[in-house]
């Protein structure tokens, strides 16, 4: 009930201590994870589009650019513990900077995108949307829009300590805020449609399977990337002091830190994630509208990063693509029930597994390993809170 | 003159139904630092109430009148079997205790949906409340809106009274000034607890019989409004009800000043705007709760 934790107090930083503590074992360091990401890339590079259909494999994509979002809320919300219920907004961001730019590039120069013809409010281009025209401009802005949007708003709150719940709201206000200002301004935005009808991806043709799955390839490139980043930021001494922020924010500030700047790095780092897998979602789905980016999806990419593990690395990822699989693969069998299940999925585990299924796997191995880790998981199951707090601790 | 006094009607209009919504969370989020996001979908239960009564009641009046004390029932036992089921359980964790009944609320949409499909359905408003009231000086007012302001002025007051007079009320503001204090008093905090549950998700219910008086009612009713009532709670500061009376009324003409100078979409962003500067200024709210508790 305190506001500031104290160490170790929060559930999911059982699964997320850094691996300092499998520190003499057979395979560790840097060998487990060259070889983790070889496995990685062999099954997105050569398993996965040799064995799946085109159909499937674009659907592959489209789970591969919620994952990259996923390992930009793991850092923000699993391990800095902000849990940012607005990703979709700096999705968005990416999203849209891209299809503006693909929509003019359809265009062809000096015309209108089609929809714009279609409303038939304009007679030239928008100002805002000329920077876009060019690709050395709306590329970069696909990465550094949202990043300067995060900390525009990140450098306002932190630092005032606007924090927990608080910030959650805010976060969520902005998703909503961004898609009603989309909705409203339909002439220069498409309205609730969204840029669709995408073509051409810098001179090829989206339509040909060939150039998907040269799109895929980006995509399942761009995670591996974002994965490796993520991985040194976690063990960097930087990560530590995030972990540390989120477990006990006052203690690192009076250790002489300042918490505002540690959250505002990895709140920019997690929107620039998003909007760079929101750029890639574009030339792989051919569409990014306000359904895209609002409130639901928004909470939809945390569902994801709950289920897998949050304070992983992988959890999230993986987390992430087997929802939006489960999703596709029930919803098209049965409509209703994927809701039902989807809310209860989030409410058990969040609930009842707030270290995700990434927990179940160390718990199997503590059990394994140590008796005492098989009493840990009782116990701490058990009704008094207090009983758990000393047993983590003590860990 | 008459354009402006109808804007800052329509904003207090506006204010009033923030108000009606914002006064439950204030109650549960305030004493148990909880956010329930399931608050929308007890507003939709509360407007469905009402329309299921208007099939056994058909005088629009009747039901109407039927409908708030049987909605603040029917959307605080939900309230209560949420809090006993999951709320309860995850005291510790105030941000997992969003996302769960963020699922809950899923799970409550679709079970509208299944219910009473998927379409908007409608009620009638009683005759009384579908005019105008003409003011002298050649304004006027919407019948309904006014009873809506009249409605939540009334539950701020009986609120307060409630909080201030009487022996549940006094048990309520312990629990939020200093838990652990209250608790050591021998007040039940865990039955306080569900009271106080009951009660703001009650008032949701009523919230949402007084939507019904607005349009068309869906099961997608509760998310648009419940972010708006949360920044209200947010920005008024937790502990207290002024807070959020003043916020409320406050965002509320703001955000109608705003769509009569621009457009509705562009109102919204600069409430947005608004609020994080405020929160510049003030980051725990309008009132701040001061205690001498270290938490």
């Amino acid at each position: 009930m305190t506001a500031a934790p104290l160490v170790g107090t929060d559930p999911a930083s059982a699964a997320g201590t850094p691996a300092g503590g499998r520190r003499g074992r057979r395979f560790d360091g840097p060998a487990r994870t060259a070889a983790g990401f070889a496995l990685g890339a062999a099954l997105l590079f050569a398993v996965a589009p040799l064995t799946l259909s085109d159909f499937r494999l674009s659907l592959l994509a489209k789970y591969l650019c919620v994952a990259m979002v996923a390992v930009g809320i793991g850092i923000a919300w699993g391990r800095g513990g902000m849990l940012t219920l607005g990703q979709g907004v700096f999705f968005g961001l990416g999203g849209y900077a891209m299809a503006m730019h693909l929509k003019l590039a359809d265009a062809g120069p000096g015309e209108l995108p089609d929809f714009m013809q279609l409303y038939g409010q304009l007679d030239e281009l928008p100002l805002w949307w000329r920077p876009f025209a060019s690709p050395w401009i709306a590329l970069p802005a696909t990465v550094l829009l949202p990043m300067a949007v995060a900390f525009g708003l990140g450098s306002l709150v932190f630092r005032r300590r606007v924090r927990g719940a608080y910030f959650a709201i805010l976060s969520q206000a902005l998703a909503a805020a961004m898609v009603i200002l989309l909705v409203g301004q339909q002439g220069t935005t498409g309205g609730t449609n969204g840029l669709t009808d995408i073509q051409g991806f810098f001179g090829y043709d989206l339509d040909d399977p060939v150039n998907q799955r040269m799109v895929y390839f980006i995509i399942a490139a761009s995670l591996l990337a974002l994965l490796a980043l993520a991985r040194q930021l976690i063990r960097s001494r930087y990560g530590e002091l995030l972990v540390a922020v989120r477990d006990g924010e006052e203690r690192v500030r009076f250790l002489g830190y300042d918490p505002a700047g540690v959250k505002l790095v990895g709140y920019v780092i997690a929107a620039g994630m998003a909007g760079l897998a929101g750029a890639l979602f574009v030339p792989a789905v051919g569409i990014i509208s306000p359904a895209l980016i609002g409130i639901v999806p928004s909470i939809e990419f945390v569902i994801g990063v709950a289920v897998g593990g949050r304070a992983t690395l992988l959890g999230p990822v993986l987390g992430a693509v087997a929802v939006a699989w489960a999703r596709t693969a029930l919803s098209e069998r049965f409509p209703g029930t994927w809701t039902y299940l989807q809310g209860l999925l989030f409410v058990l585990v969040v609930a009842f597994l707030p270290g995700g299924l990434a927990s179940l796997w160390a718990l199997a191995r503590q059990r394994r390993s140590d008796p005492a880790g098989a009493r840990w998981w009782r116990r701490s199951r058990a009704a008094d809170p207090a009983e758990t707090r000393t047993e983590v601790s003590a860990a | 003159m008459t354009v402006l006094f109808g804007q800052l009607f329509t904003g207090v209009s506006i204010g009033a139904v923030l108000l009606l919504i914002a006064l439950g969370l204030a109650l549960t989020f305030g004493q148990m630092n909880v956010i329930n996001m399931a608050h929308g979908e007890f507003i939709m239960a509360g407007a469905y109430t009402t329309y299921v009564l208007q099939q056994t009641v058909t005088t629009a009046g009747w039901s109407l009148l039927v409908a708030l004390p049987v909605a603040f029932a029917v959307a605080g036992a939900m309230g209560v079997l949420l809090e006993v089921l999951l709320i309860r359980r995850l005291y510790a964790r105030p941000l997992d205790t969003l996302l769960v009944t963020w699922g809950v609320s899923l799970m409550l949409q679709q079970l509208a949906r299944d219910v009473f499909g998927s379409p908007n359905v409608q009620t009638r408003a009683p005759a009384l409340l579908t005019g105008n009231i003409a003011l002298p000086g050649g304004l006027t007012v919407a019948n309904n809106r006014l009873f809506i302001l009249a409605l939540a002025l009334a539950a701020v007051l009986a609120l307060t009274l409630a909080l201030r007079l009487t022996p549940l009320g006094r048990r309520i503001r312990a629990v939020v000034q200093n838990r652990d204090l209250a608790a050591v008093s021998g007040i039940p905090t865990a039955r306080v607890d569900r009271t106080t549950f009951f009660i703001g998700s009650g008032l949701a219910g009523v919230a949402g019989v007084a939507l019904t008086l607005l349009g068309p009612i869906g099961p997608t009713m509760g998310t648009n409004l419940i972010i708006d009532a949360f920044l209200v709670v947010v920005v008024g500061g937790i502990g207290q009800l002024k807070g959020s009376v003043i916020v409320a009324f406050a965002l509320g003409v703001l955000q109608a000043t705003g769509e009569y100078l621009t457009t509705l979409s562009v109102a919204k962003v600069i409430v947005f705007v608004a609020i994080v500067a405020f929160l510049q200024w003030r980051p725990q709210g309008l009132f701040t709760l001061r205690t001498r508790s270290l938490a």
